[in-house]
């Protein structure tokens, strides 16, 4: 299936084709960027994902582009908040840095295969997980691979885990616009993906970050659901009075909205006791 | 694979620091950028290349925000945070047309940028050169080491916040060194406890003392403790940096400076970062 962007070149190869991003015909195209950096030819391994998720509603990216805004910490509020009503499996895809398995409270599960494939870790009864922290031999060990290995581990938490049928898939990603983005969006192309909330702190170097990852959305098609300002205000415990430890200098996650039209989803303030937990 | 054209440009540089987390957020370009700020002030030359494509901060944070850079026939010349051209500063930053673009590169087009940063720029004869990392253990962190490994570099100064689920990030990045053969010079506890600015009451917002129990159970020299500083927040987020914040009392006369380097004298982290710099150079001393 050729697909074409609506705002390619007029001779374009197809983003699929080995001459991708580098043909003639390339030059000037505002995806030339995406195409000459992505591996060529069909994924034969697509068709299988989208049958794997072919009941799954819902899938969601969690985003920043600013590492500490606070992806994992929303990704597990949001699904343990949708989890009380729907099915929700998470997906953590930040290969170097897993963060959801102690989020979570289940740092010290493993991994099950069955005929079926891998077992997602059942957090609660409607709450799935699956992160490579569970596949690591002990908690200190690092994970340093290049960016064909991590996007074989993101392929095979799509194509090789029996998730149950799913309202809610969401997935956790690490910082920054790179494999593991391209990756999670080149292997749901067929399957589809509903949107992507986006977070940040109210300070310009985060936003800064956050206006890179919304391009990217762009770039690639991913619909912004909307943005989160994270760690919004501080309530001191002793006096209540409320200060600001990232300030918005220059007007927040608000003032990114109102420039780039994009829905505000709320703000969420520092609370230490997370922090704890 | 050797890279003599690298070798060359190290050559005029006494110390190679990179600046390493693993965890996202934790402050990493901010400490990058305090170090080289203490440093200069102590009359040392630094050079600070900030190798985070998808996340560049240095330039926003040294005020250097639009600048472009320049081609010479020794190179391509770095831009100066200061008059006497004791900072100097490389990012991508300084490249993209403007700052909404994104870069989304896999990794071998990432390892190429980061060759020409270590292999292109003219640098000079620097004291220091601190290289900010993204967060992680991949692409980027495996480039850097592979180019800088056959010139020796002094080692990795490691940032982290006290709580559990950053030093999780933080003993991989550890063990991502100890793999490399890169030296632990030393651990940074950054945002460790904020004074709310109203009743003075300290709270751990992100805990506290993690890092440094990290330092002893891993037996990395711990370098200091820092705590959450509005007013260095607010350094590294206004535009003008010659003028010195005061969060606290925004009403009082404003005081200005010359330089970025004066200006973040007036904050009280300042004293902190120069004793963590101090402890650090004498680490340094002993190795080399």
């Amino acid at each position: 299936m050729s697909s074409i962007p609506a705002d390619a070149n007029e001779h374009c190869p197809g983003p699929e084709s080995a001459g991708a991003g580098k043909a003639a015909g390339c030059e000037g195209c505002p995806n030339q960027q995406i195409c000459s950096t992505q591996a060529s030819g069909p994924d034969p391994d697509l068709p299988l994902i989208t049958q794997r998720l072919d009941q799954t509603h819902h899938k969601l990216l969690i985003l920043s582009g600013k590492g500490g805004v606070g992806k994992s910490t929303f990704t597990a509020q949001l699904a343990f908040a949708l989890s009380q009503t729907h099915e929700v499996g998470v997906v953590d895809i930040d290969v170097c840095g897993p963060s959801l398995p102690k989020i979570m409270g289940v740092e010290r599960e493993d991994v099950h295969r069955s005929s079926n494939g891998w077992t997602p870790v059942f957090v609660s009864d409607s709450l799935s997980l699956m992160s490579i922290g569970f596949m690591l031999p002990d908690e200190d060990a690092a994970v340093i691979w290049r960016g064909p290995k991590k996007n074989g581990i993101i392929k095979q938490f799509l194509r090789d885990v029996d998730w149950p049928p799913l309202d809610f898939m969401l997935f956790d990603t690490p910082p920054g616009t790179s494999d593991e983005h391209l990756s999670v969006v080149q292997l749901l192309r067929d399957s589809g993906i509903t949107g992507a909330v986006i977070l940040t702190t109210p300070q310009e170097v985060a936003l800064q970050d956050v206006r890179k990852e919304i391009d990217f959305c762009r770039k690639a098609r991913v619909p912004i659901m909307g943005l989160v300002e994270n760690m919004s205000g501080f309530v001191c415990p002793g006096c209540r009075h409320e200060s600001a430890i990232f300030p918005p200098t220059t007007g927040g996650a608000q003032a990114l909205c109102d420039e780039l039209d994009i829905p505000l989803l709320g703000r969420i303030p520092l609370d230490p006791l997370i922090g704890r937990a | 694979m050797s890279h003599p054209e690298i070798g060359q440009r190290l050559a005029s540089i006494k110390h190679v620091v990179l600046v390493l987390s693993g965890k996202g957020g934790v402050g990493k370009s901010s400490c990058t950028v305090q170090l080289a700020l203490s440093l200069a002030n102590q009359g040392r030359k630094v050079g600070v290349l900030d190798i985070d494509l998808c996340g560049p901060s240095i330039p926003r944070m040294l005020g250097l925000e639009g600048r472009q850079i320049h081609q010479a026939t020794a190179g391509w010349v770095p831009v100066f945070a200061d008059s006497g051209k004791q900072l100097a500063c490389m990012s991508i930053g300084f490249l993209l047309p403007n700052k909404n673009t994104s870069v989304v590169w896999r990794g071998p087009k990432k390892n190429a940028m980061i060759k020409q940063f270590l292999a292109d720029v003219y640098w000079g004869d620097l004291d220091y050169l601190l290289i900010d990392t993204p967060p992680g253990t991949s692409d980027e962190h495996l480039a850097v080491v592979e180019y800088l490994q056959e010139w020796n570099p002094d080692g990795a100064v490691i940032v982290t916040t006290p709580q559990a689920v950053a030093l999780a990030d933080v003993k991989k990045e550890i063990n991502f060194c100890t793999k490399v053969g890169l030296p632990l010079l030393g651990l940074i506890e950054n945002m460790s406890g904020f004074v709310c600015p109203h009743c003075a009451e300290c709270t751990n917002v992100f805990s506290t003392g993690g890092g440094e129990g990290l330092a002893k159970h891993m037996d990395i020299p711990f370098l200091g403790r820092a705590p959450i500083d509005p007013n260095l927040v607010m350094l590294l987020e206004q535009e003008d940096k010659t003028v010195v914040p005061n969060v606290n009392n925004p009403d009082a006369e404003k005081i200005v400076t010359g330089s970025i380097v004066e200006t973040y004298q007036h904050c009280e982290l300042s004293k902190i970062f120069a004793t963590i710099t101090a402890t650090l150079e004498a680490g340094l001393g002993k190795t080399k």
